[in-house]
């Protein structure tokens, strides 16, 4: 039997195929655009082709993300927080703290041992520590966006940034820049910022995985962010698509426990 | 169980008598008697009704101004004063609307404007900022504005607090007899108290029935009939209304209605409502098979202490007790007690980016009722009025996962 997962968030949708065993058939990653459903809809059928799989073979799909209400495909739909919760415990299956860092928001997910969820937390309305605060600041330091972990990771030496918002980061860092601070050292210091504000949320237990877009862009984060832990930080082998797998994986839970009460 | 809850009936009769409250006292203004004084939501309003005024309650304007969204255009102005977005929203909403001149009360009522105060009269017990906001008035119309100071954060309610506060409820009788030209009389006063202990006791009623499963009134509701027990307490119209009310509760419960059609799960709402949302909330709660069966908010108007046989102390006592005076320890306890009497699975606490009085989620109390208590918690920032705070899909995808949570712990 094969399952899907459609995760439609405010940058990026995300489609996953797997099969009952929960192994990755097919994906997708495509931008979210301003039109959701046909978004989705093509991030589902690229996964399809990938797979080799007709719609029709498909048992069940789930959705989540902010346009989550979008897919149409999608029989039900879940929160990200409880589908980034099964992806991460599907590769992981121990009690885990969650990090998602997503484009508009962070997310901060406990699960126990069995794969409950305990707590999450999500930040406030605000870019801080988010995918959008690095884009933000690319786009100020006039740096493409991939290059960012780069050079991060060769940077000898560090800015140091204090402020939380977006924009009085954005200050400091000009000043930086007029007195002469590498852009290496600045963008060392932009990744410092995001692991504080992540920091930040919640209290740490467990094995900690991050998951989310810019995760897998910028892998150095979570080395930063094991260094100021002190433990281990994992990353899911595809961490953006984390959302949708997690997602598949929740359709496949649902359908099986449909077919145990029939 | 019913797909379908028909509405409440008496809500026609609360209508008809908010109108008349507004009517009542939009004439006095017009016409300069009797006196028009502006009270805060918890008290001393019962001293103000004994001694021949007509009350105003500015909050409950504040909430208007929330609830039709005018708030979002009036807040700025108050903002460009000088009245800083980080304090309480009613305060600036309010102000913001006074200066542009525009209230809801007129597509309400076909009232032009809020009735002019011949004097204003506050009580810290609840926070600051509305003896900054009555003091503005008071310069703007050069009326009086005067006040209780409580004691803050109390943990036991002591005696030397409450002879404090009586005697200051006393001190204000010589300025509301120059301005309402009424001499006081502790008959009077006895009565109005009696009044309002009539009210606290059937508004706790209705709030019981919150506790029943499934709920028959939750949150949403609560936040719309409270409105006697705010403006109406110590007169006999709200006592007569909620015996209307718990009558139609009677019949609702044999006739087997819920507040939340097919209720799976119950909840505690810690902090304001977010009163331009709340249809949106309560539309989400809905789909969600969730009722918020118990609030801090909507039991502060329990004034359990009120006793006509001694007004000054009792009624110093009743506005001393409330939840927002109260230390860290009281809250938790109070709310602990709800939450297990209510059989809610978990608490939303609404952090109020203007309002830090009633957001009790700063000092760690999620934590710990999480980590002592079993009970999860949820925190969703948001404000009472100022939608510039709130984000929609923020609160939705947050409250969706949290009854996840519950729903997955529990299944
Ligand atoms: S308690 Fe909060 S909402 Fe009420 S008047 Fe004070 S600051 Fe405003």
């Amino acid at each position: 039997m094969f399952f899907g997962g459609i995760d439609i968030g405010a940058s990026a949708t995300k489609a996953a195929l797997i099969d009952d065993s929960g192994r990755l058939l097919g994906s997708a990653v495509l931008r979210s655009g301003v039109d959701f459903t046909g978004s989705a809809a093509k991030g589902m059928e690229m996964a399809l082709a990938q797979a080799g799989l007709e719609a029709g073979q498909v048992e069940g799909v789930f959705a989540c993300g902010y346009g989550r209400k979008n897919a149409a495909m999608a029989q039900e739909t879940r929160t990200e927080i409880a589908c980034h919760a099964a992806g991460a415990y599907h590769h992981f299956p121990q009690a885990l703290t969650v990090v998602d860092i997503g484009g508009q928001d962070n997310k901060i997910i406990k699960l126990n041992a069995q794969g409950l969820r305990t707590s999450f937390k999500m930040n406030r309305k605000c870019a801080a520590g988010t995918g959008a605060f690095l884009e933000e600041m690319a786009l100020r330091l006039d740096l493409p966006l991939e290059s960012l972990n780069g050079l991060a990771e060769k940077a000898t030496e560090e800015a140091t940034l204090g402020a939380f918002c977006t924009v009085f980061t954005a200050t400091e860092v000009l000043s930086k820049i007029r007195d002469g601070v590498k852009i290496e050292a600045l963008v060392k210091g932009l990744f410092r910022s995001v692991v504080k504000r992540v920091m930040e949320m919640d209290i740490f237990e467990g094995t900690v995985i991050m998951t989310g877009g810019v995760a897998a862009h910028n892998p150095y984060l979570a080395e930063m962010l094991s260094l100021e832990l002190g433990r281990e930080v994992l990353l899911p082998p595809l961490p953006q698509l984390n959302g949708a797998w997690g997602a598949a994986i929740l359709a496949r839970d649902f359908r099986a426990r449909q077919l145990a009460s029939e | 169980m019913s797909e379908k809850t028909p509405p409440i009936q008496a809500t026609k009769m609360m209508k008809k008598l908010m109108a008349d409250h507004f009517l009542a006292l939009d004439r006095a203004a017009a016409e300069g008697s009797p006196k028009v004084a502006w009270c805060t939501s918890v008290g001393p309003a019962e001293l103000l009704i004994a001694m021949g005024f007509e009350v105003y309650y500015p909050e409950n304007h504040g909430a208007l101004l929330g609830a039709t969204r005018m708030a979002t255009d009036t807040i700025p102005v108050a903002n460009a004063l000088g009245y800083s977005p980080e304090i309480c929203s009613y305060l600036t909403a309010d102000v913001g609307a006074f200066l542009k001149g525009i209230t809801p009360l007129t597509k309400a009522y076909g009232i032009k404007g809020v009735p002019k105060p011949d004097v204003l009269v506050f009580n810290t017990n609840q926070c600051r900022d509305v003896q900054d906001w009555f003091e503005w008035y008071g310069r703007h119309f050069n009326v009086p504005a005067i006040g209780v100071r409580t004691h803050r954060g109390v943990g036991e309610v002591r005696d030397y607090m409450v002879a404090d506060v009586a005697q200051q409820i006393k001190d204000l009788i010589p300025t509301l007899e120059q301005v309402s030209g009424n001499k006081f009389d502790i008959d009077r006063l006895r009565e109005v108290v009696g009044l309002s202990k009539q009210c606290t006791e059937q508004w706790r009623a209705v709030l019981e029935y919150g506790a029943r499963v499934p709920a028959q009134m939750n949150f949403f509701d609560h936040t719309i009939h409270m409105a006697p027990a705010v403006v109406l307490r110590g007169r006999p119209e709200a006592i007569e209304y909620y015996d209307t009310l718990l009558a139609e509760l009677v019949e609702r419960e044999k006739a087997g209605y819920s507040a939340v059609p097919g209720e799976r799960i119950r909840l505690y709402w810690d902090g304001m409502p977010v009163w331009g949302r709340l249809r949106m909330l309560a539309e989400l709660m809905n789909e969600l098979k969730a009722a918020i069966v118990c609030s801090t908010y909507c039991n502060s108007w329990i004034f359990g202490a009120f006793d006509a046989n001694d007004p000054f102390e009792s009624m110093a006592r009743a506005y001393t007790e409330l939840f927002i005076v109260r230390d860290e320890a009281y809250k938790e306890n109070y709310m602990l007690e709800h939450v297990k009497r209510y059989g809610c699975q978990g608490i939303i606490f609404h952090d109020a980016k203007t309002c830090p009085n009633n957001s009790n989620s700063r000092y760690g109390l999620p934590q710990r009722f999480a980590e002592v208590h079993g009970v999860p918690s949820l925190v969703i920032n948001g404000d009472l009025n100022d939608l510039r705070c709130f984000s929609d899909e923020q609160a939705k995808t947050n409250i969706e996962a949290f009854v996840e949570q519950i729903e997955e712990a529990a299944a």
